[in-house]
């Protein structure tokens, strides 16, 4: 009977993150019609009829309403299937697939690389609060967290890819052939990516082990013995972790934005650069396709730290 | 006798926010004999605490340990570095923290907690812990000690917690155990239980022990020998019989006044009633809770059920019961904050609405809550002044110079110095502050004063004078007040009419002057023995009453 009232919990915090999910395309798909222009005129240009215009529209259905096309849309993504490319006429889903394990890959080795870095940076500077060592990471962190992407990435190729020749400016995946040239076209856009995610994630996760440290038991424990390693590991961390899973999500959520930004610097063949790409010939169904990909991991992510949060609360696991 | 604890010429220094040290613990010897409970006793801000912990080489985060002599068992433990501190720690001395609830790791099962100081320093194995453990839980009196271990700290009671606490500092047979006010936090009737267990608990293993405490009459019951502490400083040391009956120093001699039973304040003349008026405030069969709504709109769960009541104008009710017993809902209803499921409130015939968002202006104004801690309810960015001011435009539209007038003639009121006004709130004792927090009530000029708990988190002397000051003001305003409290003496002291309140419901209503003799309700018979006093023998009498009353059930 324990279980029961905790995956009510969960299943109610997963139902409210589908409801989001809908509202959110109601957003995007309002978003795309604020887009000015349509696809007939990117196709003929600037120097095409009325008549020609009004052709192709009614040929890709542009001249239904807007309630209309939604409802396709929205029937369509419920069975699995965003639709076709306007341009090409390839189904979106094929254009996605092709792309998404770049992306995935961009974004899973950044994490991969951060998340361990974060943790344990966080943690220890945490415990070794006021220390010279947590300054110079209170100081470095704030330094990285103001300075956006795609200043961090140009930096980054100005000094090791133009300056060091380290790395390649651009990201190509034609001329990869060994480990190391993957390693080297990789390092510059994870790096860039990792820079701030590591900074965010690193100062939440000090802020919530520092919080668990104050607490009147880190202090009873304290007063038993209980060694520093045992103080964070046994005591500390079973408490923070609710508050790193949000930190790691939250953390996470904003390499989403990033690699939008670091796709198109480095000319990564990522979905982000399909997305910018539909947007310039007002692929609409591309377009819509990416972004509830988008929509659906940052919700993914924050879902999935609410439920770690929830798991590891014992006032809801042991009633 | 040889000291188990020598403590010479202790000094501990605090670090200021403007990184300048001064001192808080100035030069203090004191000593513990083997086998001796020593009780340290003053008022918040007296070092108690901090000298308690510097007995486990211990100082809170910004103290330092700056100088003096501290020897616990032979060892010197100024000085010592971690690693030697960590092996004392928990071992050789032993800490019972204030709030057990706050101080048991939320996250790990209790048996877990209760055996880690044995294991972490290699005492016994984990099963003979384990059953190591379960014997003290039974000595303390704890209910199924064979399972209570593998509960989680919310799955039990603040006064549960607090003997399993005392369990886990006895599990290494330590040579001295801190008790750092372990039953501020909890129930009257609660606290007997737990004094009782502790006292059982430290004669039968002939503990060492230091009691940290404000509380005379609780230090009274298990003490051998009082050091009373002011400003960080001792002033007076005595065993506990020449404390009590001798106190010597101005301060010891507060304490032990404070303590004592108040006498009832001389009865105040009501306003004559003219025919057919109706009371200042009547609530009929109010009730209010939370949770799922039945068919008949009554909410599952029922924090204040069914009750009745009258307040005349000018009149003092009090209202008492243990925490939880719906008292403070109860204010919360009247003041508008939770609204009633059903029942009305009247304000002088006229129903109130429940909400206060929808009551009028006037409304709002005749009736003010005091809320228990100044602390919270100033607002620490708003200096004393505009925290009387607010009310003061709202209300009055006072603005400029009537506005200033007003706010010295109410701090005079509130037997402030006009000069306060420009202060902001952490720069207030916690007495000046809860003197302010009643100012800004008054600044509406109300006629019903709600006061829930106002004086419990006061040190006791202040506590007494800011009750002295609440019964001078009912005299000069003919205020009424909805005066809540968990305790019996106050209520004596102050209310025309009492009422006693358990599980939502009315158990006792009675004047005030009646409830010094019998018959009562037996749960008021409990709360009038659990209510702590001087007398040697008051704790076994009361555990007496509380034993009986289990007995019958």
């Amino acid at each position: 009977m324990t279980a029961s009232p905790l995956l009510r919990l969960i299943a109610r915090r997963v139902l409210v993150a589908l409801g989001t999910l809908w509202l959110v395309s109601l957003a995007v798909f309002a978003t795309s019609l604020l887009i000015e222009g349509d696809v007939a005129e990117a196709i003929l240009g600037q120097s095409a009829t009325p008549q020609a215009l009004a052709g192709l529209r009614a040929a890709m259905h542009l001249d239904q309403p807007a309630w209309a096309r939604y409802l396709v849309w929205l029937g369509g993504m419920m069975r699995g299937d965003p639709g076709h490319s306007l341009i090409t006429g390839t189904p979106v889903a094929a254009l996605i697939g092709a792309r998404l394990g770049n992306s995935l890959a961009l974004a899973g080795i950044t994490a991969l690389i951060s998340v361990p870095v974060a943790l344990t940076l966080g943690i220890v500077a945490a415990v070794k609060r006021g220390t010279m060592f947590d300054r110079a990471i209170g100081l470095v962190t704030i330094a990285v967290v103001s300075v956006p992407e795609f200043l961090i990435a140009t930096l980054a190729v100005m000094l090791f890819a133009v300056t060091l020749h380290w790395a390649p400016a651009l990201s190509s995946m034609r001329d990869v052939e060994s480990p190391l040239a993957l390693a080297r076209m990789y390092a510059l856009p994870v790096f860039s990516l990792a820079c701030v995610v590591i900074a965010q994630m690193l100062r939440m996760t000090r802020a919530a082990v520092i919080d668990v440290l104050d607490s009147s038991y880190a202090e009873a424990a304290r007063l038993k013995g209980v060694s520093p390693a045992r103080l964070v590991l046994r005591h500390a961390l079973p408490n923070a972790i609710g508050p790193i899973a949000n930190a790691v999500a939250l953390s996470l959520s904003t390499l989403l934005g990033g690699v939008i930004v670091v796709e198109i610097i480095f000319n990564y063949p990522g979905v982000a650069r399909l997305m910018v790409d539909a947007v310039a010939t007002r692929d609409i169904p591309l377009v819509l396709g990416v972004a509830m990909i988008f929509s659906a991991s940052y919700l993914l992510l924050v879902t999935t730290a609410d439920v770690v949060a929830i798991l590891s609360n014992p006032r809801l696991g042991h009633r | 006798m040889i000291a188990l604890v020598q403590i010479e010429g202790l000094r501990i220094v605090a670090r200021g926010e403007d990184g300048a040290e001064f001192p808080i613990v100035h030069d203090v010897s004191l000593s513990v004999a083997a086998g001796e409970v020593l009780a340290l006793i003053g008022e918040s801000g007296s070092g108690k605490t901090t000298i308690a912990l510097a007995m486990l080489g211990y100082a809170r985060a910004g103290c330092r340990i700056a100088a003096g002599a501290i020897t616990v068992a032979g060892q010197r433990l100024d000085g010592l570095g971690e690693p030697a501190l960590r092996a004392l720690r928990g071992r050789t001395v032993a800490y019972v923290a204030q709030s057990a609830a706050a101080a048991f790791n939320p996250a790990l099962p209790i048996m877990a907690q209760v055996i880690e100081p044995a294991l972490i320093h290699g005492v016994m194995t984990r099963p003979a812990a384990e059953a190591k453990a379960r014997a003290l839980f039974a000595k303390l009196a704890l209910p199924d000690p064979d399972h209570v271990g593998d509960r989680y700290p919310h799955q039990v009671s603040g006064g549960q917690l607090q003997r399993l606490m005392a369990a886990m500092a006895l599990m290494t047979d330590p040579a001295l155990v801190i008790f750092d006010e372990p039953t501020t936090a909890l129930d009257v009737t609660t606290q007997i239980e737990v004094l009782m267990a502790f006292k059982a608990v430290v004669r039968d293993l002939g503990t060492t022990a230091v009691y940290v405490s404000h509380d005379l009459p609780v230090v009274a019951q298990i003490a051998d020998r009082i050091v009373v502490l002011r400003h960080g400083a001792v002033q007076e040391e005595g065993t506990t019989q020449a404390i009590l009956h001798a106190p010597a120093h101005e301060y010891s001699q507060a304490l032990v006044a404070a303590a004592a039973p108040r006498a009832p304040a001389p009865p105040v003349d009501l306003p004559a009633l003219d025919v057919g008026e109706p009371p200042l405030l009547e609530l009929r069969q109010v009730v209010a809770g939370y949770g799922r709504v039945d068919g008949d709109g009554l909410p599952a769960t029922r924090i204040v059920d069914a009750i009745d009541l009258k307040i005349l104008r000018g009149q003092v009710v009090g209202v008492i019961g243990e925490s939880g017993c719906g008292k403070s809902t109860l204010a919360r209803v009247v003041a508008g904050l939770h609204p009633p499921a059903s029942g009305y409130v009247n304000l002088c015939g006229v129903p109130l609405s429940g909400a206060v968002a929808t009551r009028t202006r006037d409304q709002l104004r005749r009736i003010q809550l005091v809320f228990q801690s100044a602390d919270t309810a100033l607002n620490p960015a708003n200096s004393v002044a505009q925290a009387l001011g607010r009310p003061l435009t709202f209300f009055h539209g006072l603005r400029g110079r009537a506005l200033r007038a007003e706010v010295a003639r109410l701090l005079d009121l509130v037997r402030l110095p006009a000069a306060l006004a420009e202060r902001l709130p952490g720069e207030l004792s916690g007495g000046q502050k809860q003197r302010v927090n009643l100012a800004r009530a008054l600044a509406a000029r109300p006629e019903l004063l709600l006061c829930d708990e106002v004086t419990s988190a006061l040190d006791p002397v202040v506590a007494e004078q800011v009750l002295d000051l609440l019964i001078e003001l009912r005299r000069e305003l003919g205020l009424a007040y909805m005066f809540i409290t968990h305790d019996l003496n106050i209520v004596r002291a102050i209310a025309d009419e009492v009422i006693v309140l358990k599980g939502g419901q009315i158990v006792e209503q009675a004047p005030g002057a009646a409830l010094s003799a019998p018959p009562h309700h037996p749960y008021t018979e409990l709360l009038m023995a659990s209510v702590p006093s001087l007398r040697c023998g008051w704790l076994e009498d009361a555990a007496a009453v509380i034993g009986t009353r289990a007995a019958r059930r």
